[in-house]
């Protein structure tokens, strides 16, 4: 678990918004060397490890998203920056936020806005839109243009720390999670035995346009798609229909989105080694690496398989440490149980 | 400058101990007598030979933070405010709470899950709550109601001579007071270190009547207004422009005598300064300037952006013209 630990905060703390995922494929690269798992990266930036089956007859592709949401200079004003956003922010959170502005060299700064004291009255309590905030490195407005320019990205600045119950709190556990729980699962693979060949593929640019799931899916047009993302765990407060939680193990959707076969093989799986597991039924598409990979080519066999956090889109998710040993040990068992006879189901019956 | 220390301890109105405690053991050396008083106000007095009048320099140790008032059976805690913090900054940030820093994090609902008569509107503090990891209530060991919890900020230097932290209203007043009494003074004077400033001035009402002074600096940490220019908004203090100096707050008028002087005394040592803006804010001088017979008062304040609020940004020149100020102010009333 240390271990686990320990990779999730490196991930988690380090910065790659959609576009500029170099510095989580540097951790990712080191790991997989120390795997002895060779990998290559495609032209759009995603980052393939590939381990080869004992049959190697047929291909299975997972795809875990290595960027994470973030801001852009968007232009100055004066001493301070304005922004927009990479990907969805509840643009009410981020006052008072920590960031980093990837200028020149990085500087660290703050997201502010005119405090209340400083305003006519009745602009004192209403709600902060991007437009009412600014980040703040504290250069002068001189010095600011010199180190940053329009069109830099903004990453969030936040440590990963511990809370009860083995769970964990920071930013870009969407989905960093999933890439931790990835790279363990070569390292599983490493000791099962498995007939089909295993792509993964730390995807590029999910939470903008599906870039990296659609490349790299066309690419290698696997027989079968597993998309590792996280999902949504019942936080105080949420309807009591809402079932998904903390430390119940992973979810497996059902739904249009996903291959029936395939979803009845990793159930199975589950129940065979006594896997904590949860289903959750999502009626379109699921808004993961899973919808662009399913319809890729002439269409692929596709999983979600989603590890649930709180507070999504936010520096402060929650994930449980369980929950990620136990994602990383249902795909790996079930990518050594794949076999021809799971790709049958009832809409992709040949 | 000790701040870098001071920022990172944890003490709101009220739970001022950790603080105090620095403070007591930094300061020992430098003076005679030290005394806490039943408020908790910690009164250290320097003594000197020359006889003039009797001068009190003042910051306040305590922040704004929040205090623990409920656990639910979920596990998660209930919380309010200690002191002014807007609402809106506290979305999504992680705290520490208590005597063991337990970590906590005031969630917010997914944005995906948002809809958008939810998203235009404030949540009230009653709404939110502080999530530490515990699923009930009976694993909620080591926090008690009543315990206070903090922004988990680290102080740290962000550009060329910027620094960024929490609570520097006004831990930075602590910090230059523990400077100033390092150096050498040949006339006596009192270093006080108020407590519940941010509820109401309450420290430092009876600190007036118990040392009587002549004179009053309070040394604050005070929000800086150089932002972006709109028509409608004031911009000073500015970060980075020297110490600022009050005319007028929501508490007092400072002297106006004593305000020409030390205009007088940075003009004569060439050290910047600034007025600061008219009717903001309120200091312990509001409550010393009305005690016994009335006493003469003044703020010597280092701007910083966002007091209040989970990070603060202050210029370490400020810092160290405001610390020559506040010294040169005292030697020439002493």
């Amino acid at each position: 678990m240390d271990e686990l630990k320990g990779l999730l905060k490196r991930l988690s703390e380090t910065e790659g918004v959609s576009a500029s995922e170099k510095n989580p494929k540097d951790i990712v690269k080191e790991e997989l060397k120390k795997l002895a798992i060779s990998f290559k990266e495609d032209r759009v930036g995603n980052l393939i490890a590939f381990k080869r089956g004992r049959k190697s007859n047929r291909k299975v592709m997972l795809a875990s998203h290595i960027d994470e949401i973030g801001l852009m200079v968007t232009s100055f004003d004066e001493n301070v920056l304005r922004f927009s956003t990479i990907g969805g922010f509840d643009e009410r959170i981020l006052l008072g936020l920590e960031v980093i502005v990837h200028g020149k060299r990085p500087l660290k700064g703050i997201i502010g806005s005119i405090p209340p004291h400083f305003l006519p009255k009745e602009k004192q309590k209403k709600v902060l839109s991007i437009e009412d905030l600014f980040i703040d490195v504290g250069l002068s407005g001189k010095e600011l243009k010199k180190n940053v320019e329009v069109g830099n990205f903004v990453s969030l600045k936040k440590n990963l720390e511990e809370l009860l119950n083995e769970r964990h709190s920071g930013k870009s556990l969407d989905n960093r999670a999933s890439v931790t729980a990835l790279i363990s699962i070569f390292e599983e693979l490493n000791r099962v035995n498995h007939n089909w060949d295993v792509y993964g593929v730390f995807t590029v640019q999910e939470e903008i346009t599906g870039l990296g799931a659609l490349s790299s899916s066309y690419n290698i047009f696997p027989d079968a798609g597993i998309a590792i993302d996280v999902g949504f765990g019942k936080q105080s407060g949420f309807p009591s229909e809402h079932h998904v939680e903390l430390d119940k193990g992973p979810t497996i959707t059902i739904g249009p989105n996903i291959h029936p076969g395939l979803q009845n093989g990793i159930v199975k799986i589950a129940k065979d080694y006594e896997i904590p597991y949860q289903i959750e039924a999502e009626s379109g598409p699921t808004g993961t690496d899973a919808s662009d990979i399913q319809i890729s080519r002439s269409g692929i066999p596709t999983i979600l398989v989603s590890i649930p956090i709180l507070y999504m889109h936010t520096p402060c998710e929650v994930v449980s440490l369980k929950d990620i040993g136990r994602t990383t040990r249902l795909i790996s068992l079930f990518i050594s149980h794949l076999n021809v006879d799971m790709l049958k189901g009832d809409k992709y019956a040949t | 400058m000790l701040l870098s220390k001071l920022s990172n301890l944890d003490g709101a109105s009220g739970d001022e101990g950790e603080v105090r405690r620095f403070i007591h053991e930094r300061i020992k050396e430098y003076v005679n007598t030290i005394e806490v008083d039943p408020l908790g106000n910690l009164i250290c007095f320097k003594k000197g030979r020359k006889k003039g009048p009797l001068i009190l320099i003042l910051a306040h140790m305590d922040e704004v933070g929040f205090m623990i008032t409920g656990k639910r059976q979920d596990g998660t805690l209930k919380f309010s405010k200690v002191g002014g913090i807007d609402t809106r900054v506290i979305l999504a940030k992680t705290l520490r709470i208590g005597r063991k820093k337990i970590k906590g994090v005031i969630g917010v609902k997914p944005i995906h899950l948002l809809d958008e008569e939810e998203t235009n509107k404030i949540p009230k503090i009653e709404d939110l709550y502080i999530d530490i990891g515990a699923k009930s209530d009976k694993e909620v060991k080591d926090i008690d109601i009543g315990d206070f919890a903090y922004f988990d900020t680290n102080f740290e230097k962000t550009s060329t001579g910027i620094v960024k932290g929490k609570a520097f209203d006004d831990r930075i007043g602590c910090s230059l007071i523990l400077d100033i009494v390092k150096g050498k003074f040949n006339f006596p004077f009192y270093a006080v270190f108020t407590t519940q400033e941010e509820i109401g001035l309450r420290g430092a009402r009876v600190i007036g009547n118990r040392i009587k002074p002549d004179y009053a600096i309070v040394l604050e940490g005070t929000a800086a207004g150089d932002f972006p220019s709109k028509k409608d908004i004031a911009r000073t203090p500015l970060l980075g422009k020297g110490p600022a100096l009050t005319v007028i707050d929501k508490s007092m008028i400072a002297d106006r005598d004593l305000l020409q002087r030390i205009i007088g005394i940075a003009k004569r040592k060439s050290i910047p300064y600034q007025i600061k803006q008219a009717g903001i804010g309120g200091t312990d001088a509001g409550r010393i300037q009305i005690s016994q017979r009335g006493v003469k008062c003044g703020v010597i304040a280092v701007p910083a952006r966002y007091i209040h609020s989970p990070a603060s940004l202050m210029s370490v020149n400020d810092y160290n013209n405001t610390l020559k100020l506040a010294v040169s102010v005292l030697k020439d009333l002493g």
